[in-house]
This record gives structure tokens, C-alpha cells and sequence, in this order.
């Protein structure tokens, strides 16, 4: 190979200890067991009847969403903080699957509005609209991403964005403890969850299935991105 | 099936069509790079090793 720089290749890779084909045959089997608990054994809900299924994935997405963010939040400060060369990207990919799991939490919370309130969303709901707000913060995360020429700027920049953006998070969930006037349900209060038995049960399972599915997804995706980066440094390096 | 039914269907519908959407898209992602790779290794097989200059490793 032509001039210099292999050094740098090495920089890219950081391998974990659980495999990915092992993991996402976990989240599936987790995935499986959410879904048949959801639909042939949890009873239906006194007052929503069957469309309160819906929350039990809708509950455990936005959770996720709201630990995606977090999770790139932290990586953006590991990378200020320790200039660790992994950081930036492993942020990029944490906010990317929040941002996707945001989506999801829209279009089932629009659903189940729709069935539940009549609406298919309602601006007047402060939880609502704070929820859509921190996505499109991050949705933006995106624009100012591609905007900036890669390199240590644009993971600064991106960096300091991501970490303004985690503020955002316990304002989104504690909007609905706040607010005086609400529809939205609150379901986790301070004694506790509002539920017990199966549909605690229900929930847990799709809770952790659904991160675990969160985590396969981000790693599946990291592992695209860090194999990118590899063939971009061998090209310049092999050009 | 009633509407509730109908609506329950579509939301995990719409879960299970955004998450298999984010899959293929990675997939396809996956297979242009291992495209790349191909094509980086055939021309790194091609090449002579006369004109190879020695790299500093580590």
C-alpha cells in the first residue's frame, strides 16, 4: 500500500463481547415472548378494553427513545471529556436510533390517541408536543451533522448539540407531572407503577425486549459504520 | 374485527414495517460495502509487488 497512515485504521474497530448474531436471536426469542403475552394472556383494560395493548410497546419504545438520546448524550461527553476516537460515532448512532425509535413513538401514540381521545394528536397536551420537540432537536442533530466537513470540529460541534439536547429529556417526562390539565395517562407515579400482575409483567418483558432489540439494532449499525470508515482510511491510504 | 382490533393491528403493523425498513436499509448499506471491499481487493490483488512501497506498521 501506498503513503502513510495505516495507524489510523486501527483506531475505527472496538469489538464487544456478546455477538450480534447471538444477540439479535435474543431480541427476537424477547421480542416473540412480548407480543404472545400482550395478545393471548394479558386481560383486556377495565376502561380502554383492547386498544390498551398498545401501550405496552408504545410505553417501552419511548422509554428506549428517551434512553437512546441519553446514551448519545453520554458518548458526546466521553468524546469532550477523554477525546476518545470511538465516541463521536458511537453518539451518531445512538441518537440515529433514537431518533428512529422517536418515530415509533409518534405513530403509535397518534394511533392509540386517535382510538382512545378521537385525535389523531392534540397540541394542547404538553407531553405531546415536549416529546416532538426532543425529536426534532435531534431530527436537527442530523442537518448539523452533514453540514460540517467530518472531522475533530464536526464531532465537537455535534457533541456539544447532543449534550444541550439531553436536557430536553426529563422536561419531556416529567411535562405530564407538571402540567395542571392532562389526558394523557400516567402510569409510572412516585409509589410505583399504577398496574400489577400480568400487565406488569407484559410490560417488563416488552420493556427489555424492546431495548435489547434497540441495542442489536445499534450495534448492527455501528458495526456498518466503523466497517465505512475502515474502507474509506484504506482507500485514502491505498490512493 | 372490531375497530380497536383494527387499530391495535396497525400500530404494531407500523412498528414491525419501520423497524424491518430500518433493516433492509442497513442491509443494503452492508452489501455496497462489502462491494467496495471486492473491488479494493481486486485491486490490491493486481497490483505489482515491485511497486509496493514498505509500510511502517505500529
Amino acid at each position: 500500500m501506498r503513503g502513510a497512515g495505516p495507524a489510523r485504521i486501527s483506531l475505527v474497530g472496538r469489538t464487544s463481547r456478546i455477538p450480534l448474531p447471538a444477540l439479535a436471536g435474543t431480541s427476537l426469542a424477547l421480542v416473540t415472548c412480548a407480543l404472545a403475552l400482550v395478545f393471548f394472556v394479558v386481560p383486556n383494560d377495565a376502561d380502554q378494553g383492547f386498544s390498551q395493548r398498545i401501550f405496552y410497546f408504545h410505553v417501552s419504545i419511548a422509554f428506549t427513545a428517551y434512553a437512546c438520546f441519553a446514551v448519545g448524550a453520554w458518548k458526546a461527553l466521553v468524546h469532550l471529556w477523554k477525546r476518545d476516537p470511538h465516541a463521536d460515532l458511537e453518539s451518531y448512532v445512538a441518537i440515529h436510533q433514537g431518533v428512529i425509535f422517536g418515530v415509533l413513538v409518534l405513530v403509535t401514540g397518534s394511533i392509540w390517541a386517535k382510538i382512545s381521545w378521537g385525535h389523531w394528536w392534540l397540541w394542547s397536551e404538553n407531553q405531546l408536543v415536549l416529546f416532538l420537540v426532543l425529536f426534532l432537536f435531534y431530527a436537527a442533530y442530523f442537518m448539523l451533522r452533514f453540514s460540517v466537513d467530518p472531522g475533530p470540529q464536526r464531532a465537537n460541534l455535534c457533541a456539544v448539540y447532543a449534550l444541550f439536547g439531553v436536557v430536553l429529556i426529563p422536561v419531556s417526562f416529567l411535562a405530564i407531572r407538571l402540567a395542571q390539565r392532562f389526558i394523557h395517562p400516567v402510569v409510572f407515579t412516585r409509589h410505583g407503577p399504577s398496574f400489577g400482575g400480568w400487565i406488569l409483567a407484559a410490560y417488563l418483558v416488552s420493556q427489555v425486549a424492546v431495548l435489547s432489540l434497540a441495542y442489536t439494532l445499534y450495534r448492527l449499525e455501528l458495526s456498518g459504520k466503523r466497517l465505512d470508515a475502515r474502507l474509506r482510511e484504506l482507500r485514502r491510504v491505498y490512493a | 374485527m372490531t375497530t380497536a382490533e383494527k387499530y391495535v393491528t396497525a400500530a404494531y403493523c407500523a412498528i414491525f414495517a419501520i423497524v424491518l425498513l430500518y433493516v433492509v436499509i442497513i442491509a443494503l448499506k452492508l452489501q455496497r460495502l462489502e462491494r467496495e471491499v471486492d473491488a479494493l481487493a481486486n485491486a490490491a490483488a493486481r497490483e505489482p509487488e515491485d511497486d509496493r512501497e514498505p509500510v511502517h506498521v505500529g
